[in-house]
């Protein structure tokens, strides 16, 4: 079924949630979204809604009662999903990473396919990593041997 | 008594950038009470203060709000400069200046896009945002970065700015208004706007100073309280009245913003027009001493910085509070009796930014 995945790739749905951090890649993520840099060029759109989402965007630092909601955003999506950890916070903790109650890097949470290291992470830099990540959702049998390797990770 | 609905608002919703949880008790569609649930984006900000090395907390400082940077390494280097009694060069406050307006307009035209897209008016978001670029250009121009400049620092400004900058921002100003001047009347004057906030989210001014209401919010309701009239950075020697509108509801609060844009314009101008020769820079040596208060005006209102040193590498206390921990209580006054729909912009009308709350 080539099709399906050639569509999958042209028009993949964004579901944005920040952990945590500064907000800076957050907005840097919406600037994307507008008129000088249009993601929505590449079909991609912004959604509230996890049911809808192909691609999950975690910006910020990943605290203990933002993980819980972000572990659960990603259980509801459905699958095939690739989550892009955009900017440094989101990738290891950046410069929060010694804080007393943070988990140094969004992995260890949900299992992340790309990280953007980045503070904040720019816009071009962000279009760049969702459409590397459009590429992922479009490699099916990549995605069947994720799901392998994700079983252990999500038992924790 | 009617049954009431307890509704979960956030932490992950559309409006929001960031996550936060409002807690709505329901009579049918009126919301009776609001109970807000923080700390979705702590990161121990003030603890990893009493770690780190002074110097290096300025980089945590900037790093408490992307949205608000600038503002916020300008308040701890500021009250570091009070404690260790630094004169900082007059040519470097007013490139603070500059810089804190540019700060000002980028983050009052990202909050002007984001409430008309709660409104739902999706090309007048866009346009918005558009213009937020022009501003953006001029920030990286001159600072080197969009976002995380690290332009101030404590004892002055790391970066100066030539002749071709200053024609350059000077240029793209007059762009700007240009923007701003078509983007205006519809703010004011759209019926689909005035729709959605004339008489939305109300806050009395009796209510505004009891709840203690800052910035816009305040300014929204009719009390002329500006931070900036304390005269810090170049702010004393540019003539400058705060906006004030008297309609106590979300179209003030919105039209202050609005009209705060061509002010931050006027006082970018005035700056450059007088900006000073010489120095941007003094050396620092030893270490900060004492107590202090400063307080700054944020796009979102007064921010307060207290910090307390001992004469160690790193400061023993160093307490924020941000302006819309402030208008929290406020909000969840106005939310009361409101309907469910309105919920999303009176929210978004006090300009949330949650990173700052919880830090």
């Amino acid at each position: 079924m080539a099709w399906v995945s050639s569509a999958r790739k042209r028009s993949p749905w964004l579901l944005h949630y920040e952990t945590g951090g500064c907000n800076g890649c957050a907005i840097e993520f919406v600037a994307a979204l507008t008129p000088l840099y249009d993601l929505e060029r590449f079909g991609m759109l912004n959604t509230g809604n996890p049911k809808h989402a192909d691609i999950l965007v975690v910006t910020g630092c990943v605290n203990a009662r933002s993980g819980r909601v972000l572990r659960n955003l990603y259980e509801q999506m459905s699958e095939p999903k690739v989550v892009v950890a955009v900017g440094v916070c989101a990738c290891t903790g950046g410069i929060f990473h010694d804080g007393y109650n943070l988990a140094p890097g969004a992995d260890k949470v949900v299992p992340v396919d790309l990280y953007l290291p980045n503070c904040a992470a720019r816009p071009e830099a962000i279009i760049d990593a969702l459409l590397t990540a459009a590429d992922l959702l479009a490699e099916t049998r990549r995605r069947d041997q994720h799901a392998h390797q994700r079983a252990p990770d999500q038992q924790g | 008594m009617k049954r009431r609905t307890v509704i979960p608002f956030g932490p992950q919703h559309v409006v929001f950038p960031e996550p936060i949880q409002f807690r709505l008790i329901l009579e049918e569609e009126r919301v009776v009470d609001a109970i807000p649930a923080l700390g979705y984006m702590h990161r121990g900000i003030e603890q990893l203060a009493t770690v780190k090395d002074f110097t290096k907390t300025l980089y945590l400082a900037e790093r408490i709000c992307g949205i608000c940077s600038v503002m916020h390494t300008l308040a701890y280097a500021q009250a570091i400069e009070e404690l260790m009694g630094i004169e900082v060069p007059p040519r470097a406050k007013y490139l603070r200046t500059i810089w804190a307006e540019l700060g000002r307009l980028q983050s009052h035209l990202l909050w002007m896009g984001l409430a008309a897209d709660a409104i739902g008016y999706e090309s007048l978001f866009m346009q918005t945002w558009r213009a937020r670029e022009v501003v953006l250009e001029m920030i990286e121009f001159t600072e080197g970065s969009r976002i995380m400049t690290g332009s101030i620092t404590i004892g002055g400004t790391k970066r100066d700015l030539h002749a071709e900058s200053l024609e350059f921002l000077l240029h793209k100003l007059e762009h700007l208004e240009q923007a701003l001047n078509d983007i205006y009347p519809v703010f004011s004057d759209d019926p689909l706007i005035k729709q959605r906030t004339v008489g939305v989210g109300l806050l009395s001014k009796a209510d505004a100073i009891k709840l203690g209401a800052v910035g816009p919010t305040a300014r929204g309701s009719g009390i002329a309280e500006d931070m900036r009239l304390l005269g810090y950075a170049a702010y004393g020697e540019l003539d400058f009245q705060p906006v004030v509108e008297t309609s106590c509801d979300s179209y003030g609060r919105m039209l202050v913003r609005v009209k705060e844009c061509f002010q931050s314009i006027e006082l970018i101008r005035k700056a450059i027009a007088k900006l000073p020769p010489g120095e941007v820079l003094v050396k620092v040596k030893g270490r900060p001493e004492g107590e202090v208060i400063m307080r700054i005006e944020q796009p979102r209102g007064e921010l307060l910085y207290y910090l307390k040193a001992g004469g160690d590498k790193s400061l023993a206390r160093w307490r924020i509070r941000t302006p819309t921990l402030s208008n929290l209580p406020p909000l969840v006054h106005m939310v009361k009796g409101a309907r469910l729909a309105d919920v999303p912009l009176i929210t978004l009308s006090i300009d949330t930014c949650i990173a700052c709350v919880e830090r």
